[in-house]
């Protein structure tokens, strides 16, 4: 098990005795065990979908000092998930309102900010003054980042990540257990991995996630129960299903092994593949601007508009275009007709550029990409058009 | 058997989340699929034919590269569950 700085001599005030009661009658808790509670630092990263029920079941427990990694601003779109964040926090730093909700639960823990973005540069530095780590994050550098500096560290890195209604957690960089390079020794090469025409996420699941990486910190600060060591655990939340699959160490893994090469930070968007910014997406294929399109339009010009978003996405709004999702255009290129001038449009710009790519090399020379998507169409030509 | 797939790789089988085969090797398990379900070849295997390194496969709940990896039997009572690595966090739709 896991060992956390002793308590020593942090007593709990009357008022604490009377605040954590329903966890001091309990003997698999009682006083010792609130009092390493009290003397536990966490550090949990990111303070988004899986952050904020992580850090706020943190506070509410008692954990003594909680730090908070995160650089990005509440927005709107957050809120559907990100329960720490209100309304009126759209626009503010995620830590300050963060923050602010943690102390309104618990006036006496220390949280301590970090407004930045966790680099090789920072992360040993960051992660020195906490016993445990809690990886919210939303991207596979950071992840292969915070498991290496976890292991050359020697803290635990209790994670979780979700993926639009299934998830997984674990805990990781234990002395005797697996890290998260012994089951995925590798990421994917960007662009690879589905980034899924379909996206999105349900709501609540980042809010199951984050509860079980909150019921594993806890149980590692008072050393009961059974972690998550060695063991992955699979969430399906549409069929409410948990699943467990064995993960072992990895005796030749290079980071936890028994002969580690990785002995200090890499340049983890290099690692993944990853070249400075993230390229926009090719302008390779032949576009039309939102207000070109419009004008031919207006003017009565034949062109065939292809929506190959989803049906569930043609819902929510669309440009009265025909409808052949991309996955199934390949298939169904005989809907359309290679004489007439198409437009094709998505959401963003970058599914569509696909399909003309797609159509293109089939022989279909009179095909453009709506640049920017119907996101483009709403910003430029319609307003009354959602973006979403 | 039973093979399970994950929520990120139903898009190449009609949306399905568990196909039934028949037993065999785990080879032989992937060989079916993936002519049952000729996109998901892309995302299991690299150009060279071997599995990509971000995706496991585990017979029951043990990793099969602890076993006998792509020679390890299956039988009609297994599943064999696909588990892609996943960084978490919403993707935004493109």
């Amino acid at each position: 098990m896991a060992t956390i700085a002793s308590p020593q001599a942090t007593t709990l005030s009357n008022d604490e005795i009377l605040r954590y009661s329903r966890h001091l009658i309990m003997p698999e808790v009682g006083m010792a065990g609130q009092q390493r509670l009290k003397a536990a630092r966490v550090l949990c990263i990111g303070a988004g979908g899986l952050g904020s029920p992580l850090a706020l079941y943190l506070a509410a427990a008692g954990v003594g000092t909680l730090g908070l990694v995160d650089f990005d601003v509440v927005d709107f779109t957050n809120l559907q998930r990100q329960i720490i964040h209100a309304t009126d926090d759209v626009g503010r730093p995620k830590l300050d309102s963060a923050a602010e909700k943690l102390t309104a639960i618990n006036p006496a823990i220390s949280i301590q900010k970090f407004e930045t973005r966790l680099s090789s540069a920072n992360a040993l530095d960051i992660i020195r003054g906490f016993d445990i780590v809690a990886d919210g994050t939303d991207n596979f550098p950071t992840r292969y980042l915070v498991n290496d500096a976890c292991v050359l560290s020697g803290k635990p890195n209790v994670y979780a990540s979700i993926f639009r209604f299934e998830g997984q957690a674990s805990v990781f960089a234990t002395q005797n257990g697996p890290c998260y390079r012994c089951l995925y020794p590798e990421p994917p090469p960007p662009g690879l991995v589905p980034s899924c025409a379909e996206g999105g996420v349900l709501g609540i699941l980042p809010g199951l996630l984050g509860v079980i990486q909150a019921t594993e910190v806890i149980k590692l600060i008072l050393g009961s129960g059974n972690p998550l060591i060695g063991r992955l655990l699979l969430v399906d939340a549409l069929g409410m299903r948990f699943k467990e699959l064995h993960l072992r160490k990895n005796p030749e893994c290079p980071v936890c092994g028994a002969n580690p090469t990785v002995r200090e930070l890499i340049d983890y968007n290099q690692f993944c593949g990853i070249r400075g910014e993230e390229a926009p997406v090719t302008t390779a294929v032949p576009e039309i601007r939102p207000e070109e399109l419009k004008a031919r339009l207006d003017a009565g010009d034949d062109v065939f508009i292809l929506d190959v978003r989803e049906p569930h996405e043609y819902q929510i709004c669309n440009l009265g275009g025909h409808l052949i999702p991309l996955g199934e255009l390949p298939a169904r290129m005989s809907e359309l007709d290679s004489s007439r001038e198409i437009v094709a449009h998505c959401r963003s710009g970058v599914r569509s550029a696909k399909a003309v790519t797609l159509l293109r090399q089939a022989g279909f020379g009179k095909v453009t990409n709506l640049a920017g998507g119907i996101l483009a169409w709403s910003d430029k030509v319609d307003p009354t058009v959602p973006k979403y | 058997m039973k093979v399970l797939i994950p929520a990120a790789l139903r898009q190449y089988t009609g949306k399905q989340s568990a196909i039934d085969l028949p037993p065999g090797t785990v080879e032989d398990v992937l060989r079916q699929l993936t002519s049952q379900f000729p996109e998901l070849r892309k995302q299991l295997f690299g150009d060279d034919g071997t599995l990509r390194k971000f995706v496991n496969l585990y017979l029951n709940d043990e990793d099969i590269r602890y076993l006998q990896n792509q020679n390890t039997a299956v039988t009609a009572d297994d599943t064999l569950s696909i588990i892609p690595s996943v960084a978490g966090g919403c993707v935004q739709p493109d």
